[in-house]
């Protein structure tokens, strides 16, 4: 759209920044702030510059945590999106169950987060719930407070259970967008369901999928509550994905320094990331 | 082609599976969760609902919740709208970059700022109210209201703008009379996601709250620690924050089909 220049558009965003800034911009040279001293207490501080930094940047700890992260945020998208696609793909379009399936889908995303860990919890015991009780009578041996892989597999599933709806109701908003003659011109012209998905429906789906990926990798990345009612990062430390260590270190063992350092470099991946991110979809659109 | 309602089918039924776990674990007794996995219910019983709406730090827990859930969703809303305006129609000095800055705060793990939070609130003497919660929300709920509502604004052409005030329209009255009506859809989307992630998030409202304006979410955890683990109860407080989702989601379901086609969201 063409836009015209004016300042006074000012006036119009200062609500937002002012509300925006007192909750963002104190918070975070609080944040700063600590990442840089060293306390024992009372309110006495000592000046410690960049050490924390380098502390957490070198320990072991923080890498595998970052690692563990990664690794969940590639798994699920790398499930969810394809996941996604496919079910609005095959939603139907008109008709009374339009509504059903939007509501019944909508659902697991407006359930409290720490009810979701519960309610998998609940789910996923090996003795009681349906899914360990299943999986254990089909003479699979599944016990996720025990066994690693089993704890990731949940964490996982739960993940993608709560998540693929957004996928699924962001593709078929896109979908939903595409005029009828475009698949009439394709069914003239005898194109495959393939050909159809790959010049006509992707293409259409491509900003709300950028906005879809974009919003799974944010809130993946800084997941906490599910995963940590779950499992609470175990067995061992096994699902503890940065959120879980960032507050088992600010608030388990009050470490300020520390976990304030490790804040502002998780907060600075996070920004990295999207940035780029950002960057690339916004040239595209350009294009 | 016909075939088609399989995949969807399915995954509506892996959705409502744990669903149906916590349910019906919500109408058993303690000692039959504990005795042994049983499909359906064998010792029916409404005891578990009983003991929260007759107890009022379960009942309180889901008014708190409530209570703060609006707030935010009307703070947000409302002063997303004239900055979205802004965002769509104009150009001004920064604007990219205060668009991409709104958008980090999205992006900041509730994690990192719990602490700093908690200090921010007592100093200004608000901690432990549904205000403190409200304002705490904002700081992800407006950049996703503003991104929300910037995409409808946008699909709306600036001709409908320039016909208003050649009618001669002040710029508040045809804000309000004209182009807010016409962005309904958009702000359904917007307030349903405001409503979404602020019922939801756990993190903050805990750390900002301790009884007068503690949150549901809040008691559950508090008891599944204190009072050993009585899961029955745990599941029926479970069932019961369903609803509210599901309410709010019946009446936008329209919205959300139509809006977020006309927008870019």
């Amino acid at each position: 759209m063409r836009k015209t220049t004016n300042q006074k558009a000012w006036w119009l965003v200062v609500p937002v920044l002012l509300l925006v800034a007192f909750n963002a911009f104190i918070p975070l040279m609080t944040v700063v702030n600590y990442s840089m001293q060293e306390t024992f207490g009372n309110n006495v501080f000592f000046w410690e510059g960049v050490t924390w930094f380098e502390k957490v940047l070198r320990s072991e700890r923080f890498h595998d945590a970052l690692l563990r992260q990664l690794l969940f945020t590639g798994m699920i998208i790398a499930i969810e999106v394809p996941l996604g696609i496919a079910v609005a793909l095959a939603m139907p379009r008109k008709g009374p169950w339009v509504s059903v399936c939007l509501v019944l889908m909508a659902l697991p995303l407006l359930i409290p987060w720490n009810v979701v860990g519960a309610m998998w919890n609940i789910f996923a015991l090996p003795d009681i719930g349906l899914l360990g009780f299943t999986l254990n009578s089909m003479g699979l041996d599944y016990n996720f407070t025990q066994q690693p892989v089993s704890a990731w597999m949940t964490t996982v599933v739960m993940d993608v259970w709560h998540w693929t709806s957004l996928v699924v109701l962001l593709c078929y908003a896109g979908l939903c967008s595409i005029p009828d003659a475009y698949y009439q011109a394709a069914h003239i012209d005898g194109a495959s369901p393939w050909a159809v998905f790959r010049y006509i429906q992707l293409p259409k789906m491509k900003r709300v999928l950028t906005i879809a990926i974009l919003l799974r990798f944010m809130d993946s990345f800084m997941i906490y509550t599910e995963p940590f009612v779950l499992t609470g990062g175990g067995p061992g430390n096994t699902t503890t994905f940065l959120s879980i260590d960032l507050v088992k270190i600010a608030l388990g063992q009050f470490d300020l320094g520390p976990a304030a350092a490790m804040s502002l470099i998780y907060f600075l991946v996070v920004l990295l990331i999207c940035w780029v991110f950002y960057t690339v979809m916004m040239r595209n659109e350009e294009q | 082609m016909n075939k088609k309602w399989i995949l969807p089918t399915l995954y509506i039924l892996f959705l409502m599976l744990p669903i149906y776990g916590l349910l019906s674990m919500s109408f058993k007794t303690t000692n039959e969760i504990l005795g042994g996995f049983s499909f359906f219910p064998q010792q029916f019983t409404l005891a578990n609902y009983t003991k929260i709406f007759t107890d009022p730090t379960w009942y309180n827990g889901y008014i708190n919740s409530l209570i703060y859930v609006c707030i935010n969703t009307l703070i947000s809303v409302s002063v997303a709208l004239p900055a979205a305006y802004a965002f769509s129609r104009y150009r001004f000095l920064g604007d990219k970059h205060l668009f991409f800055w709104l958008l980090t705060n999205r992006m900041a793990p509730p994690a990192v700022f719990a602490l700093p939070f908690f200090q921010l609130y007592s100093a200004i003497e608000l901690f432990d109210t549904h205000l403190a919660v409200a304002l705490a929300h904002c700081l992800f709920n407006i950049p996703l209201a503003v991104w929300i509502l910037e995409g409808f604004m946008s699909g709306i052409p600036k001709e409908l703008d320039e016909t208003a005030y050649l009618d001669g329209y002040s710029f508040p009255r045809f804000f309000i009379r004209i182009f807010i009506p016409t962005i309904a859809a958009g702000i359904g989307v917007a307030a349903f996601f405001c409503f979404m992630y602020s019922w939801v998030e756990l993190l903050l409202a805990k750390t900002l709250t301790s009884v007068d304006a503690k949150p549901i979410a809040a008691t559950m955890t508090r008891t599944a620690s204190t009072s050993g683990y009585e899961l029955g109860l745990l599941a029926a407080a479970g069932s019961l924050t369903i609803i509210p989702g599901a309410i709010v989601i019946y009446f936008v379901r329209n919205y959300i089909a139509k809006g977020f086609a006309l927008g870019r969201v």
